[in-house]
C-alpha cells in the first residue's frame, strides 16, 4: 500500500509537499522569533559586540559554504529524481548527507574550542543566545541528514522518488536559516 | 519554468554566485566601516536566502497560497516580536523601572505556611 501522501493531492499539491511547506512555515515562527530575540537583545547590549568578537569568522564561513554546497547536491538530487533516475538522486543526497556531516564536525570542533576557552552556555546572555540558536540549528541539520538517509534508501531502490523534492525544500530551508545567523554571530561584532 | 532553469549548469551557476555573495560578506565588514558591514553582511544574507527559495526550493513555481503561507507566518512573528520589543529596548514604563542591578528575582520562600 503506498502512503497517503503519494496518493492524495490537497488543495492543488500532494499532500506530502503540502505538510513540507507547513513545516517550513512553522520553522519561520520559532527561528525568526529566535533570530529577531538576538536582534534585539544585541541593538540594546553594546557588550555584545564584545562578546561577539570571539567567535570565529572563518569557521562560520567555512561552514556556511558547506551548507550552500550541500543545497546544491540536494537540488541535483531532486533533479534526478524528476527524471526517474532514483541511484543518481540517492547518490546526491548522500553527498548532502556528507555536508551536513562535515557541518556538524566542524560545528563540534568549534564549541569544543569555544567551551576550552571559557565561553560556555552560562558564560553570558549572548553565548546562551550563540549556543541555543546554534544548537537548535544543529538539530535540524543533523534530523534533515537522518530522514535524508532514509529517503535515499528508498530513492537507490527507485521508490518513493517524489521525497527527494520533499526533503530538499526542507534542507534549502535549514540552509536559508544559516544564512541568517553567520552575518548575526560571526560578523556583527 | 524553462527546462534550461531546471539544467545542472544553472544550479552550478547559481551555487557559484552564492559563494561569491558569501566572499563579499566575510571581507566586507573587514572595512570597518558600519554602512557597509551591514550592506554587505545582512543585504547580502537577504539576497542570499531569496536565490535559495526561489532557485533552489522553487518556492515561485508552488501555488500562490504557498507563498501568502510563508508571509502571513512571518508577519505574525514579527507582530510578537513589536509586542515584546518595548520590554527590551524601554527603560521604564507605567508601572516600571530597570535599574543597572535588574534581574528577575524568584518570590521569596513563605516558610510560616509550613506550619498551618
Amino acid at each position: 500500500m503506498r502512503p497517503v501522501a503519494t496518493t492524495r493531492s490537497t488543495a492543488g499539491l500532494p499532500t506530502g509537499l503540502l505538510a513540507v511547506w507547513w513545516v517550513v512555515a512553522s520553522e519561520i515562527v520559532i527561528f525568526g522569533g529566535l533570530l529577531s530575540s538576538y536582534i534585539m537583545y544585541r541593538l540594546s547590549h553594546d557588550a555584545w559586540a564584545g562578546q561577539a568578537a570571539n567567535t570565529n569568522t572563518w569557521i562560520g564561513a567555512f561552514n556556511t559554504l558547506v551548507l550552500l554546497t550541500s543545497s546544491l547536491f540536494a537540488v541535483l538530487g531532486h533533479q534526478a529524481a524528476e527524471k526517474g533516475d532514483g541511484k543518481k538522486a540517492a547518490r546526491f543526497l548522500y553527498y548532502t548527507i556528507g555536508g551536513a556531516a562535515t557541518f556538524v564536525t566542524v560545528k563540534a570542533l568549534e564549541w569544543n574550542m569555544e567551551i576550552s576557552h571559557g565561553f560556555t552556555i552560562t558564560a553570558s546572555t549572548f553565548w546562551s543566545f550563540y549556543y541555543t540558536a546554534a544548537g537548535i540549528h544543529a538539530l535540524h541539520v543533523i534530523a534533515g541528514a537522518i530522514i535524508m538517509a532514509i529517503v535515499a534508501r528508498d530513492a537507490a531502490k527507485g521508490l518513493e522518488l517524489h521525497r527527494v523534492e520533499l526533503i530538499g525544500i526542507y534542507w534549502h530551508f535549514v540552509d536559508i536559516v544559516w544564512i541568517f545567523l553567520f552575518p548575526l554571530l560571526y560578523i556583527a561584532k | 519554468m524553462s527546462e534550461e532553469a531546471h539544467g545542472t549548469s544553472n544550479y552550478i551557476k547559481i551555487w557559484a554566485i552564492l559563494v561569491v555573495l558569501l566572499v563579499l560578506s566575510v571581507l566586507g565588514p573587514m572595512l570597518g566601516i558600519q554602512a557597509v558591514t551591514l550592506i554587505t553582511a545582512f543585504g547580502i544574507a537577504v539576497v542570499k536566502a531569496y536565490m535559495v527559495a526561489k532557485k533552489f526550493m522553487h518556492i515561485s513555481e508552488a501555488p500562490k497560497f504557498i507563498t501568502y503561507l510563508m508571509v502571513t507566518c512571518l508577519v505574525f512573528m514579527l507582530l510578537f516580536v513589536a509586542g515584546s520589543a518595548p520590554d527590551v529596548f524601554k527603560s521604564e514604563g507605567d508601572n516600571w523601572k530597570k535599574t543597572a542591578s535588574w534581574q528577575y528575582m524568584p518570590p521569596e520562600a513563605d516558610h510560616g505556611a509550613e506550619n498551618h
